[in-house]
């Protein structure tokens, strides 16, 4: 699986307040809660992401709430992968259990800069970035779950498992 | 190699006679919980995902707290389709307005929190009981909806901090006093994907509810959960409330714990988190005078009933200051039921400020007292992040209860010692 697209950049701690603030979590249609997605940090963020682009964030990458609404609409605007240096846990167990693919890497984050052109290979692991002609080695998925991501998600893999 | 108390539940519920951090396993769930919020994504991912059925209806709760009474119609819809699942599965725990309270407030009430427990929910705070010795983790709705259908649940072995307390309390100090020193000194990810653990002689002051309100308080340091050793303040608690048999935890001599941290609580004082991060905290002298506009008394953290006794012994007889506007929100209708007659009702009402049915509300933006652009609160809730009361312009001030029934009376962010001295 590779993916290539444009980077949207953001700091340490991204909460998932600002990836989808609650004032908007009574909404249950897909497509107007993605219209909220990064409203509280980055007003453009919504009006500028294409498929395929690709969020790099800092430390804590969604901490807060349990809200799964945060990788869905995430998921669901396009952006084909989430490279932060650390993921909050519980938005990593969600971002796995519906198939939004994220990846943990140091130097990646600290090397991109907005507006960068990057390209994963998520069979490797490497992150290559074509603006600054870079690579860089994400830390691997444990097998058990990568089994989740091939399966398409957690209830998948449960299904087959039966 | 020993195990820490959070492995030790682990080992049991995979039915292995060891674990170790790292380790991947599937466990066996004593209770699994949602809420207005993340329940109806559950329900979808359920009913998309065919299963048969629920493993089972008395390990199942669902409680609709977060907008409700109904804040408006797409809440409505939301409560209204997890009335019509826990109808059609006979969900035994089910609590809608009337009977419903904030969830990590109601369960422990219910009695449907136990030590030695494997309970996910999700919502973030379900972390809170671990102030009863269980292990309790936040988590997703997909996750809610394979457990309601399976019982079981993966989970990555988490390595542990642990906190040897020591000493007492002062005056008006708090369990919310210690949780944000603790957050302040190991910030918001200093627990990122671990255990935190409390122990020690300091437990002995500590009552169940400032537990509740420390383990509630993990997730904000980015813990996986957090779990106080059972002593006898938690066996009174359990007793009367919980009749199942149960089984209590102690770490191994030789537990290993990633990091060990010793903290004598007489040393702790009032402390509050700026905004926008937990980590932010200052005490007194850092204050500065910071004007407010509205205080919050509630939510999963601190609307039980002996921060309503706080508040109350701060309030009464007093004026909250001319322009503050003050929320007051029991945590269940017991809360409430026990807040009214003992007369902490009656005082806040002539102290100014207003008393609320049950809900998480104000405390995610969500409704009954949301903030407009430039207006701060000090609150009693757990997060202070960007726009997390209201407009992205607002700010939270998180503090103790007794620090914000202070500050509603001077208006801006005081200490209870200013209003009623060392008494």
């Amino acid at each position: 699986m590779e993916a290539t697209g444009y980077v949207f950049k953001y700091g340490d701690n991204i909460d998932t307040d600002v990836i989808i603030p609650a004032r908007y979590l009574n909404i249950s249609d897909r497509k107007e809660l993605v219209s909220h997605c990064m409203e509280d940090i980055d007003k453009d963020f919504i009006k500028k992401v294409k498929p395929g682009d690709i969020i790099v964030g800092g430390y804590n990458f969604g901490c807060g709430s349990s809200r799964e609404h945060a990788p869905m609409v995430i998921k669901e605007c396009g952006v084909s992968c989430v490279i932060a240096k650390s993921f909050a846990r519980i938005f990593y167990r969600n971002a796995i259990n519906i198939g939004m693919p994220i990846l943990e890497c140091e130097a990646a984050s600290d090397a991109i800069a907005s507006g960068d052109q990057v390209k994963i290979d998520f069979d490797r692991g490497k992150i290559y970035n074509i603006t600054k002609n870079e690579t860089y080695k994400a830390i691997p998925f444990p097998e058990f779950i990568k089994e989740i991501i091939q399966a398409g998600g957690l209830l998948n893999s449960i299904k087959e498992k039966k | 190699m020993g195990m820490t108390m959070t492995q030790k539940i682990l080992a049991k519920k995979a039915g292995l006679s060891s674990v170790s951090a790292g380790q991947l396993i599937n466990a066996d769930v004593d209770m699994v919980l949602g809420n207005d919020i993340t329940t109806p994504v559950a329900i979808d991912e359920f009913e998309k995902a065919r299963f048969d059925g629920v493993f089972n209806r008395s390990r199942i709760s669902i409680v609709l707290d977060h907008f409700t009474p109904n804040k408006d119609i797409k809440a409505a819809e939301l409560s209204k389709r997890c009335r019509q699942f826990a109808g059609k599965y006979d969900i035994e725990n089910f609590y809608d307005v009337g009977e419903m309270g904030i969830e990590h407030a109601l369960l422990p009430e219910k009695g449907l929190a136990a030590p030695g427990e494997l309970i996910v929910g999700a919502d973030s705070h379900t972390c809170t009981y671990g102030a009863l010795g269980a292990f309790s983790t936040g988590f997703g709705s997909t996750d809610m909806a394979a457990v309601m259908a399976t019982g079981k649940c993966w989970f990555k072995v988490p390595s542990a901090i642990r906190f040897n307390l020591t000493g007492k309390l002062k005056k008006w100090v708090s369990g919310k006093d210690v949780i944000l020193h603790i957050i302040g000194m190991i910030g918001v990810d200093g627990a990122l994907y671990q255990s935190m653990e409390f122990g020690g002689d300091g437990l002995g002051c500590l009552s169940i509810d400032d537990r509740l309100t420390m383990a509630n308080m993990a997730i904000e340091a980015g813990g996986k959960n957090g779990i106080f050793e059972v002593d006898d303040i938690t066996r009174e608690y359990l007793n009367g409330r919980v009749s199942r048999e149960y089984t209590e935890v102690t770490p191994d001599a030789d537990a290993p714990y990633e990091k060990v941290i010793d903290l004598d609580l007489g040393s702790i004082r009032p402390t509050v988190a700026f905004p926008h991060l937990p980590e932010n905290t200052r005490t007194e002298e850092e204050w500065g005078d910071v004007p407010i506009d509205q205080v919050v008394i509630g939510s999963c953290t601190n609307g039980r009933i002996s921060d309503l006794r706080i508040a109350a012994e701060i309030l009464k007889g007093r004026k909250i200051a001319r322009g503050i506007r003050c929320i007051i929100i029991p945590g269940t209708q017991n809360i409430y039921l026990e807040a009214m007659r003992a007369g902490y009702v009656e005082t806040f009402i002539q102290a100014g400020c207003v008393v609320s049915t049950p809900t998480c509300g104000p405390c995610l933006g969500g409704y009954m007292g949301i903030l407009a652009p430039g207006e701060r609160c000090v609150a009693t809730t757990n997060r202070n992040f960007v726009g997390r009361m209201g407009h992205v312009k607002s700010e939270v001030y998180l503090a103790s209860p007794a620090v914000a029934a202070a500050s509603a009376i001077a208006g801006k962010i005081a200490s209870p010692d200013k209003i009623k001295g060392g008494e």
